[in-house]
């Protein structure tokens, strides 16, 4: 028996490792065994008043917060019957945009860049490419310093509640942000130009695509659920198509469709989906970079983070300049028995939400289906079409190339847990 | 690679990820910092991963496993100095609620296999197992105050932190208060300051994030919250949060429970 183990697997968010089992020099099973320990916020979500649940549910990920407290928030306003001002909703868009700009710049600069690269992390990136992480760390910036304007703060901002916002941020430092996202809108179409002239390595994929679709804007927060196959439902029939599985070598769900098969969500399902949604410096950016769509690669998820910087940087600079505040920051809200459910576009893929509340406004229960539960299978199959290739390298490169696949796809462990170390498993037939 | 430069190691036990990713934060200082350092292990950033021994250890996270107990007290041995970074790693975090409830029932709630999972039922902080040299609050940490205590080690002298509450914070920035304005509850009087008081500046009542301040007075302040209680149980399940492990919260949550059942 042959076995070869590698260290954590770096630039995710969390802790996972890779096992692959070999016949005869063939792969036969891929597993990414995933020990992020549990933390059970289904769990102790019961029992805890509605509006505390946005601030609990922010801290199941310290990257994508506000997805959290949006897909919260949406579903307990399900589950109450009410719907928010477009004011509101705008401003809710706005902090969104905040959080793609720091996640994405994040994600595509220091986390996957020094893979295209060959490099070992972006500090290393940053002595051949200084420019390009400097950069990358303003962007990140203008992001961080949108959420700080409108929440408090960047990681687990403070703003947000279930019927909208505990006050309305002050206009006058959202304004003086603009000239920095100007900036940035040009960094960010540069980057599509640069992201669509980098080596990715060879994948293509046949996946089923499923991402949040609204006919008048970039699908975002709730309105419709899309599938490449065709299958269009409502946000709130979610697990009449999407289902979640236990498995033993994971402390992270795994998703599939009722009918057993894998997908995807995350920016290449939605830029496929909804790029006629894009407004009008994206689209001009697909067109500048002769962009071909749909991305069917799961690595090129960079030059569609690419394609959403351009997209959020733009709707971010129209809605501040849109920006004057009028009325409640938030509904008054009349507690009742119910039960709700939503999703929204963290940026690495849909996250839903389905609460019930008890007429006092208590959790009696919560679900929440996180992206990278749902894109794990996925992640396994790639993995499994690119063990030929895996086990005739060097340990080395095996994990390396194992490990720039699943980076490329942003997972985030401690959501799911719900990274790598690589076990190749040399079995007798 | 031979430096003189410390060797930092960044680790993660259970948490969100957040308190790391303040360090990656600090955008106008990273690339200085990552000069100055010598970054031995950090998985956030970096796949080159070096073992111990490291001069200093920053640990994100609480012990919620039999593998992170272990894992924390062979850090301890690896390393000069151990920083418990954020109130994951210093009171146990939003996940220590599993020590008020029934462990097994929580598993049973989220997961259809429990006996899949290895977990313990209790998530503590790192002073339960080994000692830290020094305890970073907040949830997140406030990224200046992180560099602060990294400046501090490089100098060798002892980081300036603030040691007063939230309350006083929002006097200096001339937030008018929530509770006496409002009645909403709030725990600023009692709550370490560090993270800018942005909860009452935004109209709302601080949750306790940054754990309870050094002269807390949680007993005086447990009776009036329950006083303007707006449903049954607020103030318990204030106290009762993200640093709801932390001794005083809690001591104050248990005083406030028994208050209510005493009235029943």
């Amino acid at each position: 028996m042959k076995t070869i183990e590698v260290p954590a697997m770096a630039r995710v968010e969390g802790e996972g490792g890779l096992f692959i089992a070999l016949e005869n020099g063939k792969a036969v099973e891929v597993r990414l065994d995933i020990y992020e320990p549990p933390r059970f916020f289904e769990g102790f979500l019961r029992g805890r008043y509605l509006q505390e649940v946005p601030d609990i549910t922010a801290r199941i990920c310290g990257i994508c917060p506000v997805a959290y407290q949006m897909s919260s928030a949406l579903a307990l306003e399900n589950a109450l019957g009410v719907i928010v001002s477009k004011e509101i909703r705008a401003l809710r868009r706005l902090m969104y945009c905040g959080e793609y700009i720091e996640s994405h710049a994040l994600h595509m600069f220091m986390l996957q860049a020094p893979d295209l690269y060959g490099k070992e992390s972006a500090f290393e990136l940053a002595e051949a490419e200084p420019e390009t992480i400097k950069r990358a760390l303003r962007l990140k910036k203008a992001g961080n310093q949108l959420l700080k304007a409108i929440g408090g703060r960047s990681v687990h901002p403070v703003n947000v509640r279930v019927g909208g916002f505990y006050s309305w941020p002050d206009p006058t430092p959202l304004k003086a942000l603009l000239p920095e996202l100007e900036w940035g809108l040009d960094v960010a179409r540069d980057a599509v130009l640069w992201s669509n002239t980098l080596t990715y390595p060879e994948l293509e994929v046949d996946y089923e695509f499923v991402a949040l679709h609204d006919d008048h804007e970039y699908g975002l927060m709730g309105g419709q659920v899309w599938s490449s196959r065709g299958r269009k439902l409502s946000v709130t029939d979610y697990e009449k198509a999407y289902i979640e599985e236990h498995v033993k070598w994971s402390n992270a769900l795994h998703g599939h469709t009722v009918d057993g098969s894998t997908y995807i969500v995350g920016p290449l399902a939605r830029v496929n989906l909804n790029h006629a949604q894009f407004g009008p410096a994206a689209q001009r950016a697909i067109n500048e970079a002769k962009i071909t769509l749909p991305l069917k690669n799961p690595y090129k998820a960079f030059i569609a983070r690419a394609l959403e910087l351009v997209q959020f940087l733009e709707e971010a600079i129209e809605i501040i300049h849109g920006y004057a505040p009028t009325g409640p920051a938030h509904l008054d809200l009349t507690l009742k028995a119910g039960e709700g459910a939503s999703a929204s576009e963290a940026p690495r893929g849909t996250l839903y939400h389905r609460y019930r509340l008890d007429d006092q406004g208590l959790i009696e229960f919560a679900k929440i289906v996180p992206p990278t539960a749902q894109n794990l299978p996925r992640i396994e199959a790639d993995l499994l079409a690119l063990a030929p290739k895996l086990v005739k390298m060097e340990s080395e490169a095996a994990t390396r190339n194992a490990e720039d696949l699943v980076r490329a796809y942003d997972p985030c462990i401690s959501c799911a847990t719900h990274f790598l170390k690589l076990k190749v498993e040399e079995r007798q037939a | 690679m031979a430096t003189s430069k410390p060797t930092v190691a960044v680790y993660k036990f259970s948490s969100c990820d957040g308190c790391q990713l303040s360090i990656l934060n600090m955008e106008d200082e990273l690339l200085d910092l990552a000069g100055a350092l010598d970054i031995a292990f950090f998985l956030e950033a970096t796949r080159s991963a070096r073992p111990g021994p490291y001069e200093i250890a920053i640990v994100e996270g609480s012990v919620t496993t039999e593998h992170e107990v272990a894992r924390i007290q062979d850090l301890r041995h690896q390393c000069k100095t151990l920083i418990a970074l954020g109130t994951c790693a210093t009171a146990g975090g939003i996940q220590a609620l599993r020590n008020f409830a029934d462990s097994a029932q929580l598993a049973t709630a989220v997961y259809a296999h429990p006996e899949y999972l290895k977990f313990l039922k209790t998530s503590k902080p790192i002073s339960e197992y080994v000692k830290p040299d020094l305890e970073l609050w907040g949830c997140p940490v406030n990224k200046a105050q992180v560099l602060e205590v990294i400046a501090a080690l490089l100098a060798g002298r002892k980081p300036n932190l603030p040691a007063h509450s939230v309350c006083m914070d929002c006097k200096r920035m001339g937030t008018s208060c929530v509770l006496v304005d409002s009645g909403t509850l709030c725990l600023g009087p009692a709550t370490q300051a560090g993270c800018g008081a942005i909860c009452p500046a935004m109209r709302r009542g601080c949750y306790g994030c940054f754990g309870p301040a050094g002269q807390a007075n949680t007993e005086s302040l447990s009776g009036t919250l329950r006083g303007l209680e707006h449903y049954q149980g607020e103030a318990a399940r204030l106290l009762r949060g993200i640093s709801g492990y932390a001794p005083a919260f809690r001591t104050a949550a248990d005083h406030v429970l028994e208050a209510a059942e005493g009235v029943k």
